[in-house]
């Protein structure tokens, strides 16, 4: 990774909505790279900011909701300032996004066959049958069975987790450099989803592709991602290679995120939990935002906001878990 | 001894037309098609106790559940919660509700959070007065990881994870006897995910509730399930005690599950996804259905369907291992 310039760079990304009730900051100064080829794995609590972040990377933030301060550079063009249809054309050419809303990026009445073929012609110059050929290709790839007969149904005739394998096909369709993937094998069994991965894995390897995945899945992280950010009420908690994060978590809160993952081995009683939830935006506490569920926090982390160590990797607190001594 | 039983569900069958439009059909020759989705499943599950059930994408999961709570007849076969003693000694029907696999097609999004909730409370008359109402409404959504004051809100201005907690709060509002959970967690990070499993814990011990838990995670359905079911393309293939099945799984395809989970602590970044196509439920392989993937497919295994058999308390559709 080094020396390479980063495909995507987010610099001190501020997102708030405005709402009769005041500005609440839902994306507080996030900084990230993402490498050609590279896969950033995005974990957090939910309602942390990780679907905002993807949203407002490719620019389709919902008003009230808007960018109120930072910088999206993608290969080199900064990205945040586009006109609304010069962004249209960097998404599905240059990004392909899966939502973690399969229903919502699926026309009702719109064959899946038709969607896909369309996607298809908008950004590649590819014919009718060619395209066609390829719709059927990509479901495949995805693996839905059956793809020749699939293709001319509509979205309500395929489960949940087809839906969302075709929300993927369409979000590959154009053979975009970076792929912002929310939750996608998030209603997919373990099979398919080791599918999945792969695929996106083959993608990064074979074309460079880079990718942001956000997953609630730490096996499908551990499993699939480069590097890890780890989110926690609007702000980037954490962030490093994939093994030094799962294994020797150095943010308190990671550190309790990896500890409720319940385990294959045994069936415990009562799953080890974070007491409390993450404040709401508008009532984040001054300093550190995970201060009141802290077993660690001191005086200092009420007052003074912790931030990641400059370079980036490491965690944004002023008394990180100890490193372990190496084995 | 054991629990009386809560839902008995015989031969249920659900069957949909996937024909080409009938003009088309018509001009091209083309058959009907029909789309096997539950072909034929049939199990009880006692009250208090939780059945899960696992599958790939696309098994039937989520039709299973929608026939359970009655959003979607049955071709064939029936599905009956069975009435239960109260404390008086008469009977009632018990109250079924389904926690949906999408939380954002199942909350309708011009109406306010609290409505949202309130409404089973509003329709059952389950507490008197709008006040009650409202307090109930503060407490679940508590209960949940949600704020009181997020009933004046609009399901749009939530996240994915916080609008499945809206779903469960409503869920739990109705004060059911039986809980038909369709992924109920997916949508949430793991520390949520625990808060939540170890609440549903709680009420089931605490009331009684009976669980049918659909999960692709099985780590989640070990933790929550007493009994398990695996089902492939509209059929059980092994069903028995939760921990019996996870220690020594016995079908050809629970093994294969039980190996493809990722593992955080020691992860394989080189897995391989099981080989083969995933088949259809439109043209069913003929024989066991799993032959195609089935590393140890004999034979009679490409002409004819093993039936599910009893042994041992656990039930395995494999001519194989047995
Ligand atoms: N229109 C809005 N008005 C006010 N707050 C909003 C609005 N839309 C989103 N939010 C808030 O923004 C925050 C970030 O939401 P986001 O969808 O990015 O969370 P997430 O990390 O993706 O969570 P999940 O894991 O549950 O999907 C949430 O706390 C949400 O309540
Ligand atoms: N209304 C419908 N019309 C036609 N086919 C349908 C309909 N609903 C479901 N199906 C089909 O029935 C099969 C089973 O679907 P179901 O939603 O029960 O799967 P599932 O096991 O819940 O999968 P997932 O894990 O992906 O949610 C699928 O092949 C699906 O395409
Ligand atoms: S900065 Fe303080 S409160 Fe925040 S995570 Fe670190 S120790 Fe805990
Ligand atoms: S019956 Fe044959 S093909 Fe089917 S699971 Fe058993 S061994 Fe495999
Ligand atoms: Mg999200
Ligand atoms: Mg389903």
């Amino acid at each position: 990774m080094s020396g390479a310039a980063p495909l995507l760079s987010v610099r001190d990304l501020r997102v708030a909505f405005h709402t009769r009730r005041g500005r609440l900051v839902a994306l507080d100064g996030v900084s990230f790279d993402i490498a050609p080829g590279e896969i950033l794995g995005v974990v957090g609590e939910s309602g942390a900011g990780k679907s905002l972040t993807g949203t407002a990377v490719i620019g389709l933030l919902d008003p009230p909701g808007r960018i109120d301060g930072g910088e999206i550079w993608l290969e080199g063009r900064r990205i945040d300032t586009l006109s609304p249809a010069e962004m249209r054309r960097v998404r599905g050419r240059q990004i392909g996004a899966i939502f973690q809303d399969p229903l919502t990026s699926l026309h009702p009445l719109l064959t899946v066959g038709a969607q896909l073929e369309e996607t298809i012609r908008t950004h590649l110059p590819l014919g009718r049958a060619e395209a066609k050929a390829r719709a059927v290709a990509l479901l495949r790839e995805v693996g839905i069975p059956a793809p020749e007969t699939r293709v001319s149904q509509y979205p309500h005739q395929f489960s949940g987790g087809m839906r969302q394998r075709v929300v993927i096909a369409l979000a590959l369709a154009a053979e975009p450099k970076l792929i912002i993937a929310d939750e996608p094998t998030t209603a997919l069994d373990v099979s398919i989803q080791a599918q999945i991965t792969a695929l996106l894995r083959r993608l990064c390897r074979t074309h460079g592709t880079g990718v942001m995945l956000v997953t609630h899945d730490m096996g499908v992280i551990a499993e699939t991602a480069d590097r890890v950010a780890v989110m926690y009420a609007g702000r980037l908690v954490e962030l490093g290679a994939v093994d030094q994060v799962v294994r020797a978590p150095r943010h308190p809160y990671t550190a309790g995120l990896m500890a409720s993952i319940p385990r294959m081995g045994k069936r415990e009683d009562v799953l080890a939990q974070i007491e409390g939830s993450m404040p709401r935006l508008g009532a984040i506490p001054p300093g550190c935002a995970f201060s009141p569920r802290c077993p660690s926090a001191s005086a200092r982390c009420m007052v003074e906001v912790p931030v990641l160590p400059a370079g980036g990797a490491g965690a944004a607190c002023w008394h990180p878990v100890a490193e372990p001594a190496h084995v | 001894m054991s629990e009386p039983i809560a839902l008995t569900v015989r031969d249920a069958v659900c069957l949909f037309d996937v024909s080409p439009p009938f003009l088309d059909r018509v001009l091209s020759g083309a058959r009907r098609r029909v789309l096997r989705a539950v072909d034929g499943v049939s199990f009880t599950v006692r009250r208090g106790r939780t059945l899960g059930v696992v599958g790939e994408s696309g098994c039937g999961k989520s039709t299973l559940a929608r026939m359970i709570v009655g959003l979607q007849p049955p071709t064939a076969g029936t599905l009956r919660l069975e009435d239960m003693p109260l404390a008086d000694g008469s009977l009632a029907r018990p109250r079924v509700q389904m926690i949906f696999q999408d939380p954002y097609a199942s909350l309708n999004p011009r109406w306010r959070v609290g409505d949202i909730v309130a409404e089973p409370i509003r329709e059952l008359k389950l507490v008197q007065g709008e006040a009650a109402v409202q307090a109930r409404v503060a407490q679940l959504l508590e209960t949940v990881g949600l704020a009181a004051a997020d009933a004046a809100r609009f399901p749009h201005a939530f996240s994915g994870g916080q609008r499945q907690r809206i779903s469960i709060a409503r869920a739990l509002a109705t004060e059911a006897d039986v809980l038909v959970c369709d992924e109920p967690t997916s949508a949430l990070d793991v520390s949520v995910q625990a808060q939540i499993l170890n609440l549903m814990r709680r009420l089931q011990a605490e009331l009684g509730l009976t669980y049918i838990l659909i999960s692709h995670n099985l780590s989640v359905v070990r933790h929550m399930a007493d009994d398990i079911a695996i089902m492939y393309l509209g059929r059980f293939v092994e069903t028995g005690p939760a921990e019996e099945v996870f220690a020594n799984p016995r079908h050809p395809y629970t093994r294969l599950l039980l190996e493809t989970i990722p593992d955080v602590q020691h992860p394989n970044r080189d897995r391989q996804p099981l080989s083969g196509e995933v088949p259809s439920p439109i043209d069913p392989p003929p024989g066991c259905p799993f032959h195609p993937r089935c590393p140890q497919a004999e034979a009679r295994c490409r002409e004819t369907r093993p039936a599910l058999e009893m042994r041992d308390g656990r039930q395995v559709a494999c001519f194989v291992v047995r």
